[in-house]
Order: C-alpha cells, then structure tokens, then sequence
C-alpha cells in the first residue's frame, strides 16, 4: 500500500499547479471587460437563442451501450492478468480449458449483444 | 521512511518539471513539423538577443504572452464550473506519468535510485482511470461555457472518447494476456532479453494488429486529427474551449500535449520495450535516452497523421469506433487467448 503515496503527493502538486496558474492568469493581466467581450462567441454576431437546448438522444444511448461494454472490459482485466499463469503453470492447470471456456462463453454473449444492438439501428448516426 | 519520502518527492518534482519542459518543446515540435510538412520554415525568430537558436525559445515567448492575455468569464457562464473546467482536465494528465518506468535503476550520490516514480500492481488500470477522468473537464467546460458551439464540442467528445475508450481497453488487454501483469515495471522488465531487443511487438507478431487498434484509439482519445472533432477547428470554431483565454487556454493545450505524451509513452512501454535497447544492461542511463527517442518518434507519427489525414465526418468516425475497432479488439482477444492456451 506504501506504493501509493506518491499518488497523493502528485495529486497534491498538480492541484497545487492548477490553482497557481488559475490565480495568475486572474492578477497578472489587465482586466477591462467590455459587454461585447463577455458575450458568448458567435463569430461575431449577436447570440442567436440559447445554448441550454435538449441534444440528440443518441448521445444518451452511445453512453448506455458504453456502460455494458465497459464493465466487460473490467470483467477481462483481471482474467487477462492471471491467464497466462493459470494455463502454462501452477496448481489449477488441469482446469485450462473451463478458465478458458467460461470466458469464450462470456465474451460470445457480449458479441451477441454487440450484434443487437448493431442491428437495432443504435450505431446508425445518419439515419 | 523520511528518505523515501524525499525521493518520492524529489522524483515527482523532476517527473513535473520534465513534462512540463517537455509539452512547451512538443508544441513547438508541432509547429516545425507542420512547417516543414508544408514547405514553410516555422517559428525562427525567437531566440536570445542576437542569436536566433532556430526559433527554440518560442515556447516561453508564447507562455509569457499568454500570462499576460485577459482572463475572460464570460456573463452567462457558469462561473464556478467554468474556472474548475481546465483544472479538471488538467491535473489527471499531469498525475498519469508517476507509474511509467523510464530507465531501469542508476547510481547517483552512493544511492541506487530506481527510474521510476512509484510501481503500482495495477498501473496499467490507474493509467486508464486516470485518462477516463480528463473528460469530466471537457465535458464541464463546453457545458458552463454557455455557448453553443462549446455544448457541441463537448457533447462530441464525451460520445467519442467513450467509444473509443473501449477499443483502447479491450486492446490493452490483448498485452495483458502476453505479458501477465498490469505492472508497467514488470511489463518493461519481461521485454529484456536478447540484448534489450525482446519488445513486446517482435516477441508476438499478433501485437502489431492490436498497435494499431490502440494506436487509432489513443489518437482519438487525446482529440488528434483525424478525431479532432470535439474542437473542430472549421465547423465548431474551437469546439469546448471557444469561450477561454489567458492561463485557463494554456491549461486546455498542456492537458492535451500530456495527454499525447502519456499515450505516447503507454504505447511504448507496451509494445516498444519501454526504455530497453541494446548494450542497457551494461550503460543503465541509456535507458531514459531510449526511452525518449521511441516517445518522440510516436509523438512524431501522431503529427505526421495530423497534417496528411483529412477530419472524419462524425458518423463516419461513430461507425469506425463500433463496427470495426470494438468487434477487431474483441477478436483478438479471442486468438491471443486461444494461442496462449495451445503454446507451452
């Protein structure tokens, strides 16, 4: 566990450099603000409506797909990491072929729903 | 204890100082390459006094420039979200390099001092969290902006990083699979034999297949032409940081140079042996040479890619991510998988 203190000593520097970099650029340069500069950048004519608008739902989906396929791809790390052990030496080497086929079993059914919602229509941006 | 301390402290210092040092000449990198790519001469000018120095001190003219820029916050901004926004984004690229070795151990002062910051059993997954973290900052600036073309920039980015986060792990765990670690020490260390030239990517030839897939993926997770279009610079005018300037800008720019050099470095210490190379065993300060040289020459096909490749469409770059890198990396899973089961 010791190895992680330099996690905290890192994080304690770049926020340190993060708020000494925000606080300059907020004192070191002149600050005269006009109403046309505070206005939001619309290539340089007057804002047209409001940027607090609904987005496409599809944003929304590509999320909930990513969601599953990620916590696969947590699911694979671990397995990844020890497979190599498992199968070419150690104790549990008479079990290879179930450590392997559980995992194909897995990674099949994943696909099988990769195919889904490929054909659902989900992954289609233009339609 | 307290020595540790110190030299954990000392070697985070320097790790910060480097990059820093090194994301100032990586942009002014860029601008050469660009330069030469289309037959102009680049930044020249910038030097001291006298002595032009190939334009080399361009970067602290432009870091100097920008301090002293105004620090606008726009009205309708969400003020709090906006000034967090780039430190957000900002802090995970700087906290990602602790866990990647460089050089495998000198001695400096009667003390043999390890080249790396710290190791992590699960460095390879600190490194990915770490990245996924940054898109909170890309996310939140277009949205407290309050402007349309930010909103868009970063609704995109947030789409396109996690699509592309997926062919990025799942082709990490190809390596995963080879090498039986998520140790970037141990992973480097596995890749020594047959004078330092044991990479990864000659050992298993299959890897060359999976650099690619990560290679494509990292591009597009650090925002890179051709998946720069979060900050499409000709449609979206500069995507999520339209609304910055000054300080906050620069911390948008050095968050996405780190992040090139992380994924730079990650794919060197996966596929390229790290800081391996020949006659290492015996010359141990020539690993942070080598280690530099291969960083450089990926840092240099990204730019190369950015000036030849022409932007995706957005559709285009939603079908390329699912339909063939997700489904690619997930069959060579399976083959890795399966040729490790067979080979003794």
């Amino acid at each position: 566990m010791v190895n992680y203190v330099p996690v905290l000593i890192i994080l304690i520097i770049a926020i340190g450099m993060a708020a000494i970099i925000i606080i300059l650029s907020r004192f070191a340069a002149k600050n005269r603000p006009t109403r046309e500069k505070l206005m939001p950048y619309e290539c340089g004519v007057e804002p047209v409506g409001t940027a607090r608008e609904r987005q496409s739902v599809k944003f929304y989906l590509v999320a909930m797909v990513f969601l599953l396929f990620d916590i696969e791809a947590v699911f694979l790390v671990p397995w990844a990491a020890v497979f190599r052990g498992v199968v070419q030496s150690g104790p549990y080497q008479h079990l290879r072929y179930v450590f392997y086929g559980e995992m194909m079993v897995f990674m099949v059914v994943l696909f099988v729903g990769l195919v889904y919602v490929w054909r659902k229509g989900i992954l289609e941006w233009n339609r | 204890m307290t020595n540790l301390l110190l030299e954990w402290i000392i070697k985070t210092l320097v790790i910060l100082l480097i990059l820093v040092t090194a994301v100032a000449y990586v942009t002014l990198m860029e601008r050469k390459v660009m330069a030469w790519i289309q037959m102009r001469v680049g930044p020249n000018r910038v030097g001291l006094g006298k002595f032009k120095l190939w334009g080399l001190m361009q970067p602290l003219a432009d870091g100097l420039k920008m301090i002293f820029k105004e620090d606008i916050i726009p009205l309708q901004a969400n003020q709090w979200l906006y000034v967090l926004a780039p430190a957000i984004s900002l802090v995970p690229a700087l906290m990602t390099f602790i866990v990647i070795p460089y050089g495998s151990e000198i001695t400096l002062f009667g003390r043999t001092i390890e080249l790396h910051v710290t190791r992590l059993n699960v460095g390879l997954l600190y490194v990915l969290a770490l990245t996924s973290v940054g898109v909170y900052g890309i996310v939140l600036a277009g949205w407290s902006s309050n402007n349309k073309y930010s909103l868009m920039g970063g609704l995109r980015s947030s789409a396109q990083m996690i699509s592309y986060e997926l062919a990025l792990g799942l082709s990490i765990v190809s390596v995963v699979l080879y090498s039986g670690s998520l140790d970037l020490v141990e992973i480097v260390d596995a890749q020594r034999g047959f004078h330092g030239l044991a990479w990864n990517i000659f050992h298993y030839p299959l890897l060359i297949l999976v650099f690619v897939i990560f290679y494509i993926a990292s591009l597009a997770e650090t925002n890179r032409t051709p998946f720069d279009l979060p900050e499409a610079d000709s449609e979206l005018v500069a995507g999520y940081h339209t609304e910055y300037s000054s300080m906050k800008f620069v911390m948008f720019q050095m968050a996405e140079y780190l992040n090139l050099i992380t994924a730079s470095s990650i794919a060197t210490t996966l596929f390229f042996g790290g800081w391996n190379g020949p006659s290492v065993g015996r010359l141990p300060f020539l690993g942070p040479v080598y280690f530099t040289i291969k960083v450089l020459a990926l840092i240099f096909l990204a730019m190369w890619i950015r000036y030849t490749v022409p932007r995706f469409r957005y559709d285009q770059l939603m079908r390329f991510g699912w339909k063939f890198l997700l489904p690619a990396s997930i069959v060579n899973i399976i083959i890795s998988s399966t040729v490790i089961l067979f080979t003794r």
